[in-house]
């Protein structure tokens, strides 16, 4: 099977996005599942570019949104684990019970 | 052939970075991996003709947004290995299946399209020419500052919103 570079692009994409998926299935820490959905982000990314390609450049540009919306993402969720960590006294996603009556 | 080596190097880079991330117990050495990934990544981004965004991922992610995460696992003193951290062995099996099969579905969508999924030549080639006549950032900044002008200024609200939202969330309440 011969695979040009924009098919295996897309596969690795894929594989990225299912390596983050478990990782936020399988891990406790709220920042490292913050992590894993930064890496889907990237996955994601990845496919765009691919398809930027061939379907023209607007697909980069939204790219270049989804970099914006995830910096801010992450400036947010930070923030709130801080506050979270204060009132636990730990990252333990388990653990978070605020929204729950 | 080149290509091909450097594509298969980055890609095994990018792949293990992310399993190395979400199966070691330590978070700074997972953020670590992160970073290898997001670097190995970039990499990919120049092999795709996207160098523009290839150095905004080596500057925004693996610069900034992951020392903002490496900054808050020393704030709160997260650096050491916890044990607890994983998850038994019912959520690691689910974590797998669920992984694999999401993996399955899409590789099979990538291998069964044929080339028209992947548009035509064409356009493809307008594509190239574009970029050959306005260079990397000219043919990216054309769409950005015109037809998208307008989510690109709101995209500056959302950063603001962002950087107050954040400063209101970790203060310290007044006693």
């Amino acid at each position: 099977m011969n695979l040009d570079i924009e098919s295996a692009s897309l596969i690795l994409s894929a594989f990225l996005f299912a390596v983050g998926t478990a990782g936020v299935l399988v891990r406790r820490n709220a920042i490292i599942v913050f992590m894993c959905v930064e890496l889907m982000l990237n996955a994601v990314n990845l496919s765009l570019i691919v398809f930027s390609r061939s379907l023209g450049l607007e697909a980069q540009v939204l790219v270049f949104f989804v970099m914006a919306v995830a910096a801010a993402e992450a400036a947010v969720g930070l923030a709130i684990i801080i506050a979270i960590f204060r009132h636990y006294e730990g990252v333990d996603v388990d653990r978070f019970n605020l929204l729950r009556w | 052939m080149m290509e091909a080596f450097f594509f298969l190097l980055f890609a095994v880079m990018a792949a293990g970075g992310a399993i190395m991330m979400i199966a070691s117990r330590n978070p700074v050495s997972s953020l670590m991996y992160l970073v290898l990934a997001f670097f190995a990544l970039s990499g990919i981004f120049v092999l795709l003709d996207a160098h523009f965004l290839a150095a905004v991922q080596v500057i925004v992610y693996a610069g900034a947004i992951m020392v903002l995460f490496l900054f808050v696992i020393m704030l709160l003193n997260l650096g050491h290995r916890e044990d607890i951290d994983m998850r038994g062995h019912l959520a690691r099996l689910v974590a797998l299946v669920a992984g694999s099969a999401l993996f399955a579905a899409v590789a099979a969508l990538v291998l069964r399209g044929d080339e028209s999924t992947l548009a035509s030549e064409e356009s493809r080639l307008a594509v190239e020419a574009m970029v050959r006549a306005r260079g990397a950032v000219g043919a990216l900044a054309e769409p950005l500052f015109t037809s998208y002008l307008v989510p690109f200024e709101l995209t500056s609200l959302l950063l603001l919103v962002a950087i107050v939202g954040a400063i209101v969330l970790a203060r310290r309440r007044a006693p």
